[in-house]
């Protein structure tokens, strides 16, 4: 983590990688894909495991119930499509063939939020973290960078139940420079501050660093906390930080209903009543660009948090 | 076992469909009915299971995707001895396990979440992957109606299935030529089914429905089938067994009255 960004390995790189290392460490794992292997990354599983690897070809909905067939006999399915259309084609088979018998399927999505860029709105996933927190029983994880990926995949294997997984197309931004502790419901604080909380995940954990960074030479001190894991949220770190900071800030890449927000505002309103502000996707799909231009537009940048950031502190 | 004790195990299942639907006044008979030979034979001949040992690795599976015919399977369930029979009459109560369409996990025996249409081929071609994957030799088999069929995810697992050369999954259609809504042929043509389930590479069985002796033939080509899944289009009678019911598209999702209910157990043999 720093104020300057360095770009590291896409998330949806480091799946793939860990994916293999899991292959070879438990035959339990099998892995199915949509046709979107090569972008997915699981190609990297087929092409040493052959004969635990399915390509369903385009799909989903048969790829997720096939994957429920194969949890219910103790294999361990990982099934990958870009989030838009594993979450949104297979959105009932996730109901009732894995969310409801709760089995041990694991779900990637690649190509999460707006940041795949010029591919355009057909292909952006901004509404697959509410999708998957909808479903009882799932766990909804969103990595931020390399390291914090292959933790947390390593993680969901461990784990037994549904979870879900949103990677990303672009190299990410290093948030970690090594394993510090990882663990599915509980929060990671990148930066330590006692003015304003700002709760981000995915590529908004960087944006967050840097208006932090921002904020600081303006005399604000802000904390920055690495939400990785939107469901089972932690609840004490935000019980916590409101508590110690008095406003709470959240960034996500995703539409401003039923994602990182919502989520934090659910607990922040129940346990403890702070200013709020929210930096997302407001109502709208996005549209082709470069990554940067489309977070400018859509109001996901660092200037954004900084704004918000100001807004809220005014009203503490 | 032989067909005429099969064929009273079938007028059992047939009783209890009758009475667990009128008992909480809802659920469908119809469509319960039409399926009742089929999933007698399964669990009462062909299929490898072990009631006491739900978990068995090696059991022969059998999903129903269409999950609304349940009481056939939860009456076939308890006759076979996974549950008491008392439990029979709880269908769809407040508390019972014994849910409106079956879900994996509340009773043993149910091996998958269905009733919403469409699902439970592919969760077989699921669980055949498994077999396939491991070297076990159960079998997975799986009934879809023919309503259901109109479900595009049905077609998704029909082409995986053959292509990962799943020969052994075998898939029942009931055809019993009715929908909620009307005729199948009135709402949407399913002709010419052999020759689609064919186009996708299964093995393809017609049969009636109801004739034990050929159910049990077309499981045994299905096993002896390599290299392909197999379909057994099952031609049935919706309502099969009670004169008023049969071919009676109203009670797809209703139930015999008291008074009616009299009148069917005494044509099922009671």
């Amino acid at each position: 983590m720093s104020c300057k960004r360095v770009y590291g390995m896409a998330t949806r790189d480091a799946y793939g990688k860990v994916l293999v290392e899991l292959g070879r460490e438990n035959p339990a794992i099998v892995v199915l894909d949509a046709d979107l292997s090569k972008s997915t990354k699981s190609v990297f599983f087929a092409k040493e495991f052959k004969e635990r690897f399915f390509n369903m070809g385009i799909a989903e909905a048969n790829m997720v119930s096939t994957a429920a067939g194969l949890a219910s006999c103790g294999k361990i399915p990982f099934a990958s499509s870009f989030a838009s259309f594993l979450m949104c084609k297979s959105f009932d088979q996730l109901r009732m063939s894995v969310a409801n018998p709760h089995l041990n399927v694991k779900l990637i999505g690649s190509h999460g939020g707006i940041s795949i860029g010029e591919d355009g709105a057909s292909q952006m996933a901004i509404e697959d973290v509410a999708l998957a927190c909808s479903l009882p029983g799932f766990v909804v994880i969103v990595p931020a960078d390399e390291l914090s990926t292959r933790a947390l995949v390593r993680l969901a294997a461990r784990h037994i139940g549904p979870v879900y997984i949103r990677t990303g197309r672009p190299k990410a931004p290093v948030i970690y420079q090594q394993d510090t502790g990882f663990e599915i419901g509980k929060a990671n604080i990148v930066r330590e501050g006692i003015d304003v909380t700002v709760i981000a995940n995915g590529l908004m954990v960087q944006e967050a660093v840097e208006a932090a960074c921002v904020c600081s030479e303006r005399g604000i001190d802000v904390r920055v906390i690495d939400m990785h894991t939107v469901k089972p949220i932690d609840v004490d770190v935000i019980v916590q930080s409101a508590q110690t900071t008095g406003a709470i800030v959240t960034a996500e890449e995703h539409l401003l209903s039923g994602g990182l927000g919502s989520a934090v505002a659910q607990v922040v309103s129940e346990h403890c009543p702070v200013p709020m502000g929210f930096v997302g996707l407001h109502d709208t799909y996005a549209e082709s660009g470069t990554p940067d231009e489309l977070f400018n537009k859509y109001g996901l940048t660092a200037d954004h948090i900084v704004r918000k950031i100001e807004g809220v502190l005014k009203k503490k | 076992m032989d067909i005429d004790k099969l064929t009273e195990i079938a007028k059992t299942i047939r009783r209890d469909i009758i009475k667990m639907t009128t008992e909480v006044n809802s659920g469908h008979p119809g469509g319960s009915l039409s399926a009742a030979d089929i999933i007698a034979v399964l669990y009462f001949k062909v299929m490898r299971h072990d009631p006491k040992n739900p978990a068995w690795p090696d059991r022969d599976r059998f999903i129903l995707s269409k999950g609304h015919a349940a009481p056939a399977l939860y009456s076939a369930l308890a006759r076979s001895g996974y549950f008491a029979e008392e439990q029979l009459l709880t269908l769809r109560k407040f508390g019972s396990p014994l849910q409106g369409h079956p879900e994996m996990g509340r009773l043993p025996g149910v091996e998958a979440s269905t009733g919403s249409l469409g699902q439970g081929l592919s969760i077989a071609s699921g669980i055949a992957l498994a077999g396939k994957i491991d070297n076990k030799d159960y079998h997975t088999y799986v009934m879809i109606g023919d309503g259901e069929s109109e479900e595009g995810q049905i077609w998704e697992a029909a082409m995986s299935s053959a292509y990962y050369k799943l020969d052994n999954l075998t898939a029942f259609v009931d055809y019993n030529s009715l929908q909620l809504d009307g005729w199948i042929k009135d709402i949407m043509e399913l002709e010419p089914i052999v020759d689609k389930w064919k186009g996708f590479g299964w093995h393809v069985i017609e049969i009636d429905g109801h004739n034990i002796h050929q159910i049990i033939k077309a499981t045994d080509e299905a096993k002896a089938t390599q290299g392909r899944p197999t379909v057994i289009i099952a031609r049935t009678v919706k309502g099969k067994g009670v004169s008023f019911m049969e071919n009676n598209v109203e009670f797809h999702g209703m139930a015999a009255t008291r008074e009616q209910m009299v009148v069917a157990l005494r044509e099922l043999g009671e």
